[in-house]
């Protein structure tokens, strides 16, 4: 029988199935059940945040890091308020400065939580993702309790944080930090030993070192590949300076590893949110610059000059000085920067926002290519993807 | 499983210093390839002809001292009013020396810069995304298709001089059973306040024996 050229299926994965982690169209070249080529198509969710960003003013531009990646919208403020305040040369107060990393952390611990447990469900196991939610749930009714919104916080303002926390909420949070541990180690029962679990992760989607270099991969799928590489301990910011931390690594970079680092990254957060909590000092949460910060609610009652500045503030916005300037700080997935060009007026002239996810997304067709279709679906949901932040 | 030997962070005037050093040996390895290379605001400012960007590229990962070992972004910006209106800004990063640094290149609206993506496997999307957004070329690309933007989508969006509101909106049409593009049609006029101007305060000078400008209104 004369030699058969077979042509390679074509297979259409999503843009909408429940593995893809939200709206990603997926076009697999399939030779059998190997995947041959991946093409993924992103910008399903591409709604021109960046666009958008040019036309608003620096403060109205704060609410659309929240949808970015809206799994830890906290950290993702955190990088905008840090590059106006690097732009603007301002100071943080102190207390301002513990907040915002206790609730980076938090947000870290909200980030990993979801990853883990979608990734379980992803490769089979049910459990993890309901017992995880419920923490989950815990943690948004601190952010809820902080700013008012348990999703889109808008709390990180340029300056410092929007308002100062409730009395009680520290110690709530210290008591839910003492409990948590419990959880990771129940979560470690169900999945970590795990034999189908391990079947599922082990050596695949490895990420060697030069092409996790090569590739931009940055945040928990870098320290998989064995990088100890950390912003919040190379190049930190606000108050991880002050913090005594641990930076876990991989020493495999498939899955697994990533799974692994990131179950003891939230070990190294409760170390951090117990330490901001005992360290929190007292004091302004907001810088008391009235030229880029309001004045508070009771000096507009009584001074004329502090409701002007409201009144301003909240028109015309505070003018940032001509220049430019990239920022980054370590979000839950990653490097995550904004690029802020300002032309010395009200508004940003351009903002490029550095999404981690936008390039474990580029890595997929590198990392899928010879697995099986299945393998496909662990390591889309091993690199933590979230479309809010990769389309923009 | 923990790993504690990171990097020291050096002192603030440290940085600028080291800053410094790092930005004249760049300049040093780059050679006649340097436009400009400056430390501008605590960060390092490279600029370079549109067609070197690959060999200075190159040069700054395999030098031993600088090894620029990571493309962290690649992006750029548009100056309508510029002859060269658009700047292609490569944001690099030196694990080594814990340092970051720019690369900026001038590109014309029609000139093509060439691909990086023989050199950084990242570049491959953000190249995309650039000329999905801006309309640059860049030559020597493997697959330069649009990234974000839909199916047959038309003009480049991030373009200075394309409205915030696009050109076409799409709706489900009952009648024909699908998803139709249509010119987009405004129920309410584009707000666009402009809060430059109407607090500038007064632009012309009141003289001062004018009316309403004399020291004993504001005694009384």
């Amino acid at each position: 029988m004369a030699e058969m050229q077979i042509k390679p299926i074509t297979m259409n994965f999503g843009p909408q199935h429940p593995a893809a982690h939200g709206v990603l169209r997926l076009v697999l070249e399939m030779d059998g059940e190997v995947i041959e080529r991946a093409d993924p198509h992103i910008g399903l969710l591409h709604r021109g945040t960046e666009k958008l960003i040019e036309h608003k003013t620096y403060l109205q531009a704060l609410p659309y890091f929240d949808r970015l990646d809206y799994v830890s919208p906290m950290n993702q403020e955190h990088a905008w308020a840090l590059s106006v305040e690097k732009a603007l040369g301002i100071e943080v107060p102190r207390r301002a400065q513990y907040i915002r990393v206790l609730y980076c952390e938090i947000g870290r611990i909200l980030n990993h939580l979801l990853n883990l447990t979608t990734f379980a469900i992803d490769v089979g196991a049910m459990t993890p993702l309901l017992w995880g939610f419920e923490e989950r749930e815990h943690l948004m009714g601190f952010y809820e309790r902080a700013c008012g919104a348990r999703l889109h916080a808008a709390y990180f303002r340029p300056g410092g944080v929007h308002q100062d926390l409730p009395d009680d909420l520290l110690r709530d949070i210290r008591n839910w930090a003492q409990k948590f541990p419990d959880f990771i180690n129940d979560l470690e029962t169900l999945l970590t030993e795990n034999r189908i679990f391990k079947q599922r992760t082990v050596d695949i989607g490895v990420i060697s070192y030069e092409d996790a270099l090569s590739l931009g991969v940055t945040g928990p799928c870098l320290r998989g590949s064995g990088v100890a590489w950390d912003l919040r301990k190379t190049q930190p910011y606000d108050a991880y300076d002050e913090m005594d931390f641990d930076i876990p690594i991989g020493k495999t970079g498939d899955c697994y590893a990533r799974y692994l680092v990131r179950v003891e990254e939230m070990r190294q957060s409760l170390r951090i949110i117990e330490q901001a909590i005992d360290g929190m000092p007292s004091g302004p949460v907001i810088a008391q610059n009235n030229k880029v910060t309001p004045p508070d609610r009771g000096q507009m009652k009584q001074s004329m000059e502090a409701l002007i500045h409201h009144f301003k503030l909240y028109t015309e916005g505070f003018h940032v000085p001509e220049g430019e300037s990239y920022t980054a700080v370590e979000a839950p997935k990653g490097e995550f920067g904004v690029y802020l060009v300002s032309d010395g007026t009200n508004k940003p002239y351009r903002c490029k926002i550095r999404a981690p996810g936008f390039y474990f997304m580029a890595a997929v067709d590198h990392l899928s290519r010879g697995h099986m279709l299945a393998d496909s679906v662990a390591i889309i949901g091993s690199l933590d993807i979230v479309f809010g932040e990769i389309d923009r | 499983m923990t790993e504690t030997n990171m990097p020291d962070m050096p002192a603030a005037e440290d940085t600028e210093t080291a800053l410094i050093t790092m930005a004249d040996h760049i300049a040093d390895v780059v050679d006649t390839m340097t436009v400009s290379c400056a430390v501008v605001r605590g960060e390092i400012e490279l600029r370079v002809n549109p067609a070197d960007i690959p060999q200075v590229l190159t040069l700054l990962r395999g030098d031993r001292q600088a090894a620029f070992n990571q493309l962290i972004d690649l992006t750029a910006v548009d100056y309508p009013e510029r002859e060269a209106r658009f700047d292609v800004v490569y944001l690099m990063l030196s694990m080594n020396n814990n340092m970051r640094m720019r690369l900026v290149a001038p590109v014309a609206e029609g000139q093509a810069i060439p691909s990086v993506t023989n050199l950084f496997l990242s570049a491959n999307w953000a190249e995309r995304e650039v000329w999905d957004m801006f309309g640059i070329f860049f030559s020597g690309h493997p697959d330069l298709r649009r990234l974000l933007t839909d199916y047959g989508f038309e003009g480049h969006p991030l373009r200075k001089d394309f409205p915030l509101t696009g050109h076409v909106e799409v709706r489900y049409d009952d009648t024909q059973r699908r998803v139709v593009n249509e010119p987009v049609h405004l129920v309410q006029e584009f707000r666009d306040f402009d809060f430059l101007s109407p607090w500038e305060g007064m632009q012309t000078q009141i003289a001062p024996d004018a009316p309403g400008h004399d020291d004993s209104e504001q005694k009384g």
